[in-house]
C-alpha cells in the first residue's frame, strides 16, 4: 500500500478522524484548563456535530478503502450507507447521552474526572463506528476492544461504590472471556480460509466434509464475541449487573449505541461473509456449512424469552429496563433469522426508535434518581399526580417500548413480523407476538405505580427543570409522531440497506 | 361528499379531549360541560348520517356503493425492487354493516356522558381518557383499512385501561392489567393475519398493483396472488389458521366462552359510565370485526365453520344464563347476562341467513340500549346504597316507584318481551337459525337460554323491589333529573324499535342481503 493511496482512503474516515480530533482536543484541554470541566461537555457536542455533518455528506457512498494487497478487490474498511446509517445512530445516541451526562447527578459528583469520562465515550464512539464499517477480522477485533475497553472503565466510573465496582469487574471478565473465544475462532477462520477479509471468506465458496465442523465450531466462538455486545443468551449474564452498576447515562449508552454496533457488526458478518446470492425478491442465499438459520432461530426465542420472563420479577427499573433491552435484542435477531432485505429494513427501522424510546426510559429513571436517588418501582407510586409531566412521557416511552400503536415501537415492531411473515417464519413470528404480549406486562406495571397506586404520605414529587424537560420533550413527541408519519424514517431506511459487496 | 364528516364525527372527540387537557383540573363544570358537547355534537352528526343514508347502496365488497367516504394516501413509501411500494390509505366509509354502530357509539357514549357527571376524582384526566376511548371506537367502526382499523382498535385500549385502573372498584388493579393483556393477546393475531393479508393481496393503483390493506380489496378473491401466503389457490391450509386466529382475536372481545374472563371482572369494577361504554358498544367491535373481517374475507371457511361459531354462540347463552343464576352482586348478575345475550349475536352470525343477520346485528344495536341501561340501573342503585348485593335489599317498588318502572321495562326488554327491542331481534335471529338446516338443532338448544334469561331476571326483580321492605334502606330516594335524562332516550328507542323495527332494520337490510348473497356464492 503506497502512501498516496494510504491518504486518499483516509477521506473515507472523515467522521472516524474527527471523533479522534475530538478525543483529543477533550484530553488536552482536560490538562490544560484544570478549573474550566464545565465546558467539556459542550466541546464534545460540538465535536459530534461536526462528525454529524461528515456523516451526512457521506450518506449514500459506497467507497471500499484500505486495500492491503493488489488482489483484493475490497479493503479493510467499508463506507456504505448500512454503515453510515449506525453511525447516524452512533453520533445522534452520544449526543443524547452526553447530554444526558450534563444532567445526572451521579456525573456531576465526580466532576473532577469529567475530562476521563469524555474521553472514554469518545473512546467508545471511535470504537463503535469502525465496528459499524469493519470488513475484516483484524479491524472487527480492534474496534470490539476499544469499545469495550473504553466501556468497562466508563461501565465502573463511580468506583467509591460497591455495585459499580461490582459491574464493571462483571463486565471486565466476561468481556475478557468472551473476546478471548472470538480471537480463537477468528484464528480458525484464518486456518481455514486463510485470509481475515469477509469478502474473501464469501468468494471462497462453500466448504464441506470435515471442515464444516471446523467452520461451525469457529462461527459459534465468534458469535460469542458479537453475542456478548449484543447480550444475546446464552452471553447476557453481565448485562443486568452491568446496567443496574454503571452510571444511567452509561447503561442507556450501552442498551442503545453498543448494542446498534453489534448488531452493524452481527449483520456485516453474516451479510458478507457467508451470504452468497441475493434473489430478485430481496431474499438472500446462504453459503452452506453453517445453518445460521437454526442457529440464530434458537438464540432468538431464548433471548427474548428469557429477557422478558425475568423482567417480569423485577423491583429495580433500571434492572428491568436491562432485561428488557435483551428482550429487544431477541426481536431484532428474530428479524435478522428471515434473511431477506426486509430483515434489514426492519433492523434499521427499529434501531432509530428504539434510539428514542429507550433513551427516553432511561432519562425518567435518570430524573427521578437525580432527585431521589432511587430506581425502585415502589417510589414511583402516585407519579400520575405528584409529577404529571414525567408520569405521561414515561408512558409515552413504555406503550412505545411495548409496541402499542399508535407508538413508534409497534411500527419497528411491525416491520420485523413483515419480514418474518414475508419469509413465512409463521412460528417464530408467533413465538414474538406472545413474548411482546409478555413484555406488556412489565411495562404496565410501571404505569400502574405511576397512575393507579394512590399516592401515600412518602410518596415523591419531582419537579423536572427546563433542560430535562427540554430533552424529554425532544423524545417523546417523534416517539409518537412517528407512530403516525412513519414514511420518512422508513424510506431513509430503504436507502440504508446497501452493503459494501453487494 | 365533499365535507368530511366521518373524519370530524371521529375526531371530534380528541378536539374536546385537546380543550380539556387545556382547562385547569378545578374547572370542574367547564371541563363537563366540553366532555358534554363533543358527545352531543357526535350525536348529531350520527343522526345526520341517519338522515342522509341512502339505504338502496350496498356496500360490503363494491368500495363505490360505500357511503361518505374519506379516502386519503396516508402513508406512502416509495418503491423499491424487493418490497414494493408500501401504501396505507386513511380510508373511511359506511354501509349498511357499520350505520347502525355508528350511530349506537355515538348515542351509548352521550348517555355514559351524562352518566360521568359525578365522577368523584380527577374529572379532567377521566373526561380526557373518555373522549380519547370515543374516538377509538368510532374508528374502529368506520375505518375501511386494516391498518387504520387495527390502529383504532389498539388506541381504545389505553384509555380503557386507566379507565378502569383509576376510577374503578377495590380490585381494579387486576381487572385492568386482565382487561389489557387479554385484549392485547387478542389482537397480536388480528396483526399476524393483518400482516399476511397484506403480503397476498394487491391492488391497482394508478396502473399498478401493489399490496393493501384495503378492508374491500381483500374481499375480492382476484386480489390475491397465486403465490400468496393467505391465497385460496394456495393449497395450504394458512387461510384456515389465519381465519382462527383472526376468529380469536375478535372473540376475546364479544366475549365469547371460553375466552370471557375479564368482562365480569372489568364490569365489576369498572365505574358506572365505562360499564355501560364496555358492555354497550366495546363487545359489538367484536361482533362488527367478525362479520366486517372473518366474514369477507374468508367466507369459504365461514361456511366451514357456521355450525362451531354457532356452538359457541349457544354455549354462551346457556353458560351466560346459567352463571347469571348464581349471582349475589347485581353488577355480575348483569355482566353474565351480557355475555349470555351476545351469544343470540354468534347464533344468528351462524346462520348465514338474511333473517339472521339481521337478527344478529339489530340484536348487536338492542344489547347495546338494554344493557346500557341495566348496568345505569346498577349504577343508580350503587350510588344510594353503596352496595350491590341482591339479597341486601327487598320491597324497594314503593320506596323508588319510577326507578322500579325504568327496571321493569329495561328486564322485560332483555328477557324478550313482545313489543320492545329485545324481542324483535332475539326472535330473528331464531327464526334465522332455525330455517338453516345447519345450526337447528342448535336453535331448538338455544330457546332454553330464553328461559333461563326469563328466571333470573324475574327472581332479581323479585329480590329487589318486592317482598318485604328493609328498613334500613329508608333513606334511599327516587331518581334525580339526570338520571331521568339518562333513561328516557333509552328507554324511548328500546319501545319504539320494539313497535318499528323496521326503522332500524331498513338501514342494514340492502348490505345484509348483499352480504349474504356473497358469502354463499364465494363460500362454496
Amino acid at each position: 500500500m503506497d502512501l498516496s493511496y494510504f491518504i486518499t482512503s483516509l477521506t473515507t474516515i472523515q467522521p472516524e478522524l474527527m471523533v479522534s480530533a475530538t478525543l483529543l482536543v477533550v484530553l488536552v484541554f482536560d490538562l490544560i484548563f484544570k478549573q474550566k470541566k464545565t465546558f467539556i461537555p459542550y466541546i464534545a457536542l460540538a465535536g459530534l456535530v461536526a462528525t454529524f455533518f461528515f456523516l451526512i455528506n457521506q450518506f449514500g457512498i459506497s467507497q471500499t478503502a484500505f486495500i492491503t494487497s493488489a488482489e483484493k478487490q475490497y479493503g479493510i474498511f467499508s463506507l456504505d450507507p448500512f454503515g453510515t446509517f449506525f453511525k447516524f445512530i452512533i453520533v445522534v445516541s452520544s449526543f443524547l447521552v452526553i447530554l444526558m451526562s450534563i444532567s445526572s447527578s451521579e456525573i456531576k459528583n465526580v466532576n473532577s474526572r469529567s475530562g476521563e469520562y469524555y474521553t472514554l465515550i469518545f473512546g467508545m464512539i471511535l470504537g463503535m463506528m469502525f465496528l459499524a464499517s469493519a470488513n475484516d477480522l483484524i479491524l472487527i477485533y480492534i474496534s470490539l476492544e476499544l469499545l469495550s475497553l473504553s466501556s468497562y472503565v466508563l461501565a465502573g466510573f463511580l468506583k467509591k461504590e460497591r455495585r459499580p465496582s461490582e459491574a464493571a469487574m462483571k463486565y471486565l471478565l466476561f468481556g475478557a472471556i468472551s473476546s478471548a473465544i472470538m480471537l480463537f475462532g477468528m484464528s480458525l477462520f484464518y486456518g481455514l480460509f486463510a485470509t481475515t477479509n469477509l469478502n474473501v471468506i464469501a468468494s471462497l465458496g462453500s466448504v464441506s466434509g470435515m471442515e464444516t465442523i471446523t467452520l461451525t465450531i469457529s462461527t459459534i466462538f465468534i458469535f460469542a464475541g458479537i453475542g456478548y455486545k449484543i447480550s444475546s443468551v446464552p452471553f447476557h449474564f453481565w448485562t443486568p449487573d452491568v446496567y443496574e452498576g454503571a452510571p444511567i447515562p452509561i447503561t442507556a449508552y450501552l442498551s442503545v449505541a453498543s448494542k446498534s454496533a453489534g448488531f452493524a457488526l452481527l449483520v456485516r458478518f453474516v451479510r458478507v461473509g457467508f451470504t452468497n446470492t441475493t434473489l430478485e425478491n430481496g431474499f438472500w442465499i446462504l453459503l452452506e456449512g453453517f445453518d445460521w438459520q437454526l442457529f440464530l432461530t434458537i438464540i432468538a426465542i431464548a433471548t427474548m424469552t428469557i429477557g422478558n420472563l425475568i423482567a417480569l420479577w423485577q423491583d429495580n427499573l433500571k434492572r428491568m429496563l436491562a432485561y428488557s433491552s435483551i428482550a429487544h435484542a431477541g426481536y431484532l435477531i428474530a428479524a435478522l433469522v428471515a434473511f431477506n432485505n426486509e430483515s434489514l429494513l426492519a433492523i434499521l427501522v427499529y434501531f432509530v426508535f428504539y434510539l428514542l424510546m429507550n433513551f427516553g426510559a432511561f432519562y425518567v429513571v435518570m430524573v427521578v434518581k437525580n432527585k431521589h436517588n432511587t430506581e425502585d418501582i415502589n417510589d414511583y407510586d402516585g407519579f400520575g399526580t405528584t409529577s404529571p409531566f414525567l408520569a405521561v412521557v414515561m408512558s409515552f416511552f413504555l406503550f412505545s417500548l411495548a409496541g402499542v400503536p399508535p407508538f413508534a415501537g409497534f411500527i419497528g415492531k411491525l416491520y420485523i413480523f413483515i419480514a418474518l411473515v414475508d419469509a413465512k417464519l409463521l412460528v417464530l413470528a408467533i413465538i414474538a407476538l406472545l413474548n411482546s404480549t409478555v413484555s406488556v406486562y412489565y411495562y404496565m406495571r410501571v404505569l400502574k405505580h405511576m397512575f393507579l397506586t394512590k399516592k401515600t404520605d412518602n410518596s415523591k414529587t419531582v419537579e423536572v427543570d427546563l433542560f430535562d424537560k427540554v430533552v424529554l420533550l425532544a423524545l417523546a413527541i417523534p416517539t409518537l409522531v412517528l407512530g403516525l408519519y412513519f414514511s420518512g424514517v422508513v424510506n431513509l431506511a430503504q436507502n440504508s440497506i446497501n452493503i459494501l459487496g453487494f | 361528499m365533499d365535507f368530511p364528516i366521518l373524519t370530524l364525527i371521529t375526531f371530534l372527540p380528541i378536539i374536546g379531549m385537546i380543550v380539556i387537557l387545556f382547562l385547569k383540573s378545578e374547572q370542574k363544570d367547564a371541563i363537563r360541560y366540553t366532555a358534554l358537547i363533543s358527545t352531543a355534537l357526535q350525536l348529531l352528526l350520527a343522526v345526520f348520517l341517519l338522515m342522509n343514508f341512502n339505504y338502496q347502496a350496498v356496500g360490503i365488497n363494491d368500495e363505490s356503493s360505500f357511503q361518505f367516504v374519506e379516502k386519503v394516501r396516508w402513508i406512502t413509501i416509495p418503491n423499491i425492487s424487493w418490497l414494493g411500494t408500501i401504501k396505507i390509505d386513511y380510508f373511511l366509509g359506511i354501509d349498511g354493516l357499520s350505520i347502525l354502530m355508528v350511530f349506537l357509539t355515538a348515542f351509548v357514549s352521550f348517555i355514559a356522558t351524562i352518566s360521568s357527571w359525578n365522577i368523584p376524582k380527577q374529572i379532567k384526566g377521566y373526561m380526557a381518557m373518555f373522549l380519547l376511548l370515543d374516538t377509538g371506537m368510532m374508528g374502529v367502526f368506520v375505518a375501511l383499512d386494516f391498518f387504520l382499523f387495527y390502529v383504532f382498535w389498539e388506541v381504545m385500549l389505553l384509555p380503557m385501561y386507566f379507565l378502569i385502573g383509576i376510577w374503578g372498584g377495590p380490585r381494579k388493579e387486576y381487572a385492568a392489567i386482565k382487561f389489557f393483556i387479554y385484549t392485547l393477546f387478542g389482537s397480536i393475531f388480528i396483526l399476524l393475519t393483518m400482516i399476511g393479508l397484506y403480503f397476498s393481496a394487491t391492488e391497482m393503483v394508478d396502473g399498478v398493483r401493489l399490496h393493501t390493506f384495503n378492508l374491500i380489496e381483500l374481499t375480492k378473491a382476484a386480489s390475491y396472488s397465486a403465490d400468496g401466503i393467505l391465497s385460496s389457490a394456495n393449497p395450504n391450509n394458512y387461510r384456515f389458521i389465519a381465519y382462527i386466529l383472526l376468529f380469536i382475536g375478535f372473540a376475546i372481545k364479544i366475549p365469547m366462552f371460553p375466552f370471557h374472563t375479564w368482562l365480569p371482572d372489568a364490569h365489576v369494577e369498572a365505574p358506572t359510565p365505562i360499564s355501560v361504554i364496555l358492555a354497550g358498544i366495546l363487545l359489538k367491535l367484536g361482533t362488527y370485526g367478525i362479520l366486517r373481517i372473518n366474514y369477507s374475507i374468508f367466507p369459504e371457511i365461514t361456511v366451514q365453520l357456521a355450525w362451531w361459531i354457532g356452538l359457541f354462540g349457544v354455549i354462551n347463552i346457556i353458560y351466560g344464563a346459567l352463571v347469571a343464576l348464581a349471582q349475589k352482586d347485581f353488577k355480575k348478575l348483569i355482566a353474565y347476562s351480557s355475555i349470555s345475550h351476545m351469544g343470540y349475536v354468534l347464533l344468528g352470525m351462524a346462520s348465514l341467513s338474511v333473517t339472521g343477520i339481521s337478527g344478529a346485528i339489530f340484536q348487536m344495536f338492542n344489547h347495546g340500549t338494554i344493557t346500557s341501561m341495566l348496568f345505569l340501573i346498577v349504577g343508580v342503585i350503587y350510588d344510594r346504597a353503596h352496595t350491590r348485593g341482591l339479597e341486601e335489599f327487598g320491597g324497594l317498588a314503593n320506596k323508588m316507584p319510577v326507578y322500579t318502572g325504568f327496571v321493569s321495562v329495561a328486564f322485560f326488554a332483555a328477557i324478550g318481551l313482545p313489543g320492545l327491542s329485545g324481542f324483535i331481534s332475539e326472535s330473528l335471529v331464531f327464526i334465522g337459525a332455525f330455517g338453516y338446516g345447519t345450526t337447528r338443532i342448535l336453535t331448538i338448544v338455544a330457546l332454553l337460554g330464553i328461559l333461563l334469561g326469563a328466571a333470573y331476571m324475574l327472581w332479581t326483580l323479585q329480590r329487589l323491589f318486592f317482598g318485604k321492605f328493609n328498613e334500613k334502606w329508608q333513606a334511599l330516594t327516587d331518581i334525580n333529573s339526570r338520571e331521568y335524562i339518562m333513561f328516557i332516550p333509552l328507554t324511548i328507542v328500546i319501545i319504539y324499535l320494539g313497535i318499528q323495527p323496521s326503522l332500524a332494520l331498513d338501514f342494514m337490510n340492502t348490505s345484509v342481503k348483499a352480504f349474504v348473497q356473497f358469502i354463499n356464492t364465494a363460500g362454496f
